[in-house]
């Protein structure tokens, strides 16, 4: 099964759309612009709309996603994405909205982006939340920013980040991005931070510690209150990625935990798809301490009527060039009342029940390095396959001939041949059951025929693909062949 | 032929030496897709980073085993990188300097010694 | 409990017997105590389906939206037609609950319409490459900022204040963090002041940046900025509306380096603000810069015609703190939703949306010349987007508001100069009746 290219499916002269008739008198664009700026080529393929629509719903049939089957993709929290909150992001009132209306013509966009700033100061434990950043990342940078800024009025000019071995690519990136300098911090081996490592490290000029908890080996550090009294004693401040939200809501709050900025994922805890790779959206959540700092315009409210504050000295600016990713807030939004207080508690309660059965069910087969509860995630290592010549990367190919996605793999760096699972909240036991079996099959298979494992997959639109030949001869734009 | 313990290798013939990266590296790395080089006539300080290697999955620096001036560099491996992995210590050479301090071969290992830290 | 969890309680047991626990309460007993949060959350209890649509559609109900009202905003955001077979695409559950595209073998869908997008991105541009998306216009010249950076090892960014505002607080925040001399050039009669850019520009200048058309909605003479850039040994950066290109030149053919812009104009929603997506696309040497997720075409076991990420070596998952960039997810969807705005419209079609939205700005410059007490500051060649100035704009714009027209954006805001200007967008969806309702209403509240 190949799908033609886009362009291999150009029929000059069809269209698949008709613009209304050109009502205005017109005039000759040469006579307006001077002819080096008008454009002499335009290469686009032409399609009708049902060669159009054909061409993209076939290629869609060439994709996993959470909708066909079961997707333990770990620390992407691939939960089910409801269908009716695609309805709500859609309404008119949401979707045809301009950025640049007037406040009093937008109030109820206003009111929602304010009341959804409450519900995630109220599940962080935080005193204000800006809705702008466009995606976790996103939220690091701007939450390491407020850092920065914090540190500097003080007068202090701190040039490192303490972060976990454990951590994430975009952690360190982040801080390169606003100019601090990366310590890694060795993790213990029970998974946690190695507290005597970070007391080593602790300096005056420490801007902060970064971290998730549960961390990425989907472990909770019951040290953190010390953690955080050893930072906040150089002045450090404690920041906490929220990709791994979905373990704890309503059951602790990274506020009450000693942290002084967040960022939650909504696309990963609060249901919102992930589109392919986007759009998501990364508010931050900040202590009273920080507040003005945040990124403006913010949104402020009097006697029930909602405007823009632009006003403020201390900010850090902007970092995005609108208010936020309004539709992806909007669906988060709606899977909030949806759930409300107790369902959202739930949430993590059976995400966190989901993970351990899995894995309490594959220690039989599988090794797991750090044994002891998970919370909505854990990870096990491909390591024992070794004899065999399998690797990880082997079982998460082999998974797909059997529907399902694979782990996320490789990742985090301190576990060899990492496997990491998260299961989430709304799979059924069943789907579980189904999917261990076929994990223990391929254990087995592993010894028995390991053959099967390194030619995986065979059942796919494709199989393994020639990634060598790819990055050394990128053919990246069908324009320009390599 | 002498070896860094951060797996390049040179070979010495009177001023100039010859520098790549061994085959344990190479094997490493995986398939080399880029290799980043340095320009003719800059310089290399030993120890210190002067280019990297891109592979599959990762990146990683290439630190000079000696000091000196690049005379030339192996052009080939723009078109064809994956010569570092079929070739390492043949064509898939990166650069060739003119050294400054010769004594700085001595410190390198021997192939007994390098081996015993791949180990 | 909510109906997304779908344990029965005779399941939750038998997993709480396979664990060994007897509660779930057990699970969570390495929080200690003290940092429990031991009451209910202050958030309302859950609801209905149809509750909570309810509540949210009577909140969607008390904004005034581009249906019910006639919409001539721009600044970066436009109100074009949408063809409705798109929103059905984007709506197929394949595409927007899948990841981003991890596993190739399941994500050819994903991955294909990633590489036509990238190839549509590099034709409509006149570049040879780009990324998967970032996440909108602002960003994107951040991001092109810090490759510029990146390739000359220079630090310094000259750029106008003919660029959208809000792109400039944008680069002042996150380029001035990473020790960004950031120098904001003037205009003159609504485009770029080309001397005064000579001047600024020195050797430690990594990029010049300029927007095309720009904020004002003139058109720019890229080309000598692009001559000016070079000469000085640094980059020309030109941000760019994708449906004006249907009409103008490609940068890419006038000199620039790297073009990027807000890709919004191309069948996105408006959805107050977001998501839209940033587009970036560069000439080759830059290659190794660019930030962000690349799909490249490649051949699986069998020979057959495959797509994967590539070139992921430049990315923060493996280079960590060298990455030249922390971004991760990107706009995935929306760039479909400008993939299949492209299919859909082709060439020609492109090319008409730009043609209208030049015609009607045209006849409606026209028509406002004809009103006494409106000026139009600027002579400069324009795309869709105009400049007027009419006595006392802000109390112009409310009385134009409760005639159902959104009429434009009060710039004194961003240019104390431009006292009582007013920035128009005017877009193929706009129709003759609505300009001159336009014209008509304009003429009786100045007066
Ligand atoms: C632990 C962690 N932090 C940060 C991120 C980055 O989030 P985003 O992709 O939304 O930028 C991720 C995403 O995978 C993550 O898993």
């Amino acid at each position: 099964m190949t799908e033609p290219l886009l362009f291999e499916l150009d029929t000059k002269g069809r269209r698949g759309y008709a613009l209304p008739k050109l009502d205005v008198p017109t005039v000759d664009p040469a006579d307006h612009i001077p002819t080096k700026f008008l454009r002499k080529q335009l290469d686009m393929p032409s399609l009708s709309e049902l060669e159009t629509v054909r061409h993209f719903t076939r290629l869609s049939r060439m994709n996993h996603s959470v909708d066909i089957g079961f997707y333990p993709l770990g620390s992407c929290t691939m939960k089910y994405n409801p269908k009716v909150n695609e309805n709500i992001a859609r309404l008119p009132g949401f979707a045809n909205i301009h950025p640049y209306q007037n406040a009093d013509s937008v109030q109820g966009a206003l009111k929602l982006l304010k009341t959804t700033e409450q519900y995630l100061a109220e599940l962080t434990g935080m005193d204000a939340i800006t809705l702008q950043p466009a995606a976790g990342a996103q939220g690091e940078m701007t939450g390491l920013l407020i850092i920065k800024a914090y540190h500097n009025k003080k007068g202090n000019n701190k040039k490192k980040i303490l972060i976990p071995d454990s951590g994430h690519g975009t952690n360190p990136a982040s801080c390169t991005m606003v100019g601090y300098e990366v310590v890694n911090i060795k993790s213990d081996d029970r998974g946690c931070i190695d507290i005597a490592d970070l007391k080593a490290n602790i300096a005056p000029d420490v801007a902060g510690l970064m971290i998730t908890n549960p961390n990425t080996l989907g472990l909770f550090d019951e040290n953190i209150g010390e953690l955080a009294t050893l930072v906040h004693s150089v002045d450090g401040l404690l920041y906490y990625d929220g990709a791994n939200f979905n373990a704890i809501m309503g059951w602790t709050r990274p506020g009450d935990m000693g942290f002084d900025v967040v960022h939650l994922n909504l696309h990963k805890t609060f249901s919102t798809p992930h589109g392919g790779g986007g759009p998501g959206s990364g508010p931050v959540g900040v202590k009273a301490h920080l507040k003005e700092f945040l990124p403006t315009p913010r949104i402020v409210e009097k006697n029930n009527t909602y405007s823009f504050e632009d006003q403020n000295n201390d900010t850090i600016g902007a970092v995005l060039g609108s208010f936020g990713n309004f539709s992806v807030i909007v669906k988060a939004l709606a899977y909030i009342m949806y759930s409300g207080k107790e369902g959202l508690k739930d949430a993590s309660a059976y995400a966190v029940l989901n993970a351990n059965y899995m894995m309490k069910k594959l220690k039989d087969t599988y090794y797991v390095p750090y044994d002891r509860f998970c919370k909505h995630e854990f990870v096990i290592s491909g390591k024992t396959l070794a004899k065999q010549g399998v690797k990880t990367l082997d079982v998460a190919k082999r998974l797909l001939d059997f529907g399902y996605h694979s782990p996320t793999i490789y990742f985090p760096l301190i576990v060899e041949e990492a496997m990491m699972f998260e299961p989430t909240e709304t799979e059924s036991k069943d789907t579980l059951d189904s999917f261990i079996e076929v994990m223990e099959k391929i254990a087995k298979e592993a010894v028995e025929n390991p053959d099967l494992l390194k030619n995986a997959p065979i059942s796919t639109p494709v199989r393994r693909l020639d990634e060598a030949t790819a990055a050394r001869k990128p053919d990246i734009n069908f324009y320009q062949k390599p | 032929m002498k070896f860094s313990k951060e797996h390049e290798w040179v070979k010495l013939e009177g001023d100039t030496a010859i520098i790549g990266i061994t085959d344990y590296a190479a094997h490493q790395l995986g398939d080399i897709v880029f290799v980043e080089l340095p320009n003719k006539g800059s310089k290399l300080e030993v120890n210190k980073v002067f280019g990297t290697i891109e592979s599959v999955k990762t990146v990683s620096d290439v630190f000079a085993p000696m000091t000196g001036e690049v005379i030339e560099v192996n052009d080939e491996l723009d078109a064809n990188p994956a010569l570092v992995n079929e070739d390492p210590t043949g064509n898939g050479w990166i650069v060739k300097i003119k050294v400054s301090n010769p004594n700085e071969y001595d410190q390198l290992l021997d192939e007994a010694a390098y081996k015993a830290i791949c180990e | 409990m909510s109906t997304y969890i779908p344990h029965t309680t005779a399941e939750l047991q038998e997993m709480l017997n396979v664990i060994g626990v007897k509660t779930i309460d057990e699970l969570f007993a390495e929080i200690p105590q003290k940092l429990r949060l031991n009451k209910d959350l202050n958030i309302p209890s859950g609801m209905s389906e149809l509750e909570m649509t309810r509540k949210l559609t009577s909140l969607s109900e008390m904004n005034k939206t581009v249906d019910k009202n006639v919409c001539f905003l721009g600044g970066g955001a436009y109100d074009h037609i949408i063809p409705a077979a798109i929103d059905h695409l984007l709506l197929r559950g394949d595409f927007f609950t899948a990841y981003t595209p991890y596993q190739p073998e399941v994500s050819q869908g994903t991955l294909q319409c990633i590489y036509e997008y990238q190839s549509l991105i590099c034709s409509l541009t006149g570049m040879d490459q780009t990324n998967a998306s970032l996440y909108e216009g602002a960003t994107a010249n951040v991001e092109a900022i810090k490759m510029a950076q990146a390739q000359t090892g220079r630090k310094k960014v000259i750029l106008f204040d003919t660029i959208n505002p809000a792109y400039r607080r944008v680069i002042k925040t996150i380029n001035g963090a990473q020790e960004t001399e950031i120098v904001t050039l003037g205009f003159e009669d609504g485009v770029s002041d080309l001397t005064k850019l000579s001047q600024a520009i020195d050797d430690k200048t990594a990029a010049v940046l300029v927007q095309y058309p720009n904020f004002f909605g003139c058109i720019e003479d890229i080309e000598n900025i692009a001559k000016i850039a070079h000469e000085a040994g640094a980059l020309c950066i030109v941000c760019a509306n994708p449906i004006s290109l249907a009409l103008l030149e490609a940068p890419g053919n006038l000199g620039a380096d790297i073009v990027t812009g807000e890709g919004q104009p191309l069948g996105v929603p408006l959805s107050f603000g977001g998501p839209y997506i940033g587009f970036l696309a560069a000439k080759k040497a830059l290659l190794r810069k660019m930030p962000g997720r690349i799909v490249g075409k490649t051949l699986d076991l069998d020979g057959k015609q495959g797509f994967v990420l590539t070139l992921q070596a430049r990315e923060q998952h493996i280079r960590r703190e060298k990455a030249g960039s922390n971004i991760c997810s990107n706009q995935a969807l929306v760039a479909l939703n400008t993939t299949i705005y492209m299919a859909l419209m082709g060439a020609e079609g492109l090319k008409e949306v730009a043609l209208h939205s030049f015609q009607k700005a045209h006849y409606m410059k026209s028509e406002l010349a004809k009103l006494e007490n409106v000026t139009i500051p600027f002579t400069c060649s324009f795309f869709h987007e105009l400049v007027i100035k009419v006595p006392n704009a802000d109390s112009v714009l409310k009385k134009m508001e409760e005639k159902g027209i959104f009429a434009g954006i009060a710039l004194e805001k961003y240019y104390p100069n431009l006292k009582d200007c007013i920035l128009i967008a005017i877009t193929e969806k706009r129709t003759k009746s609505e300009i001159d309702d336009y014209c008509k209403y304009l003429g009786e509240a100045i007066k």
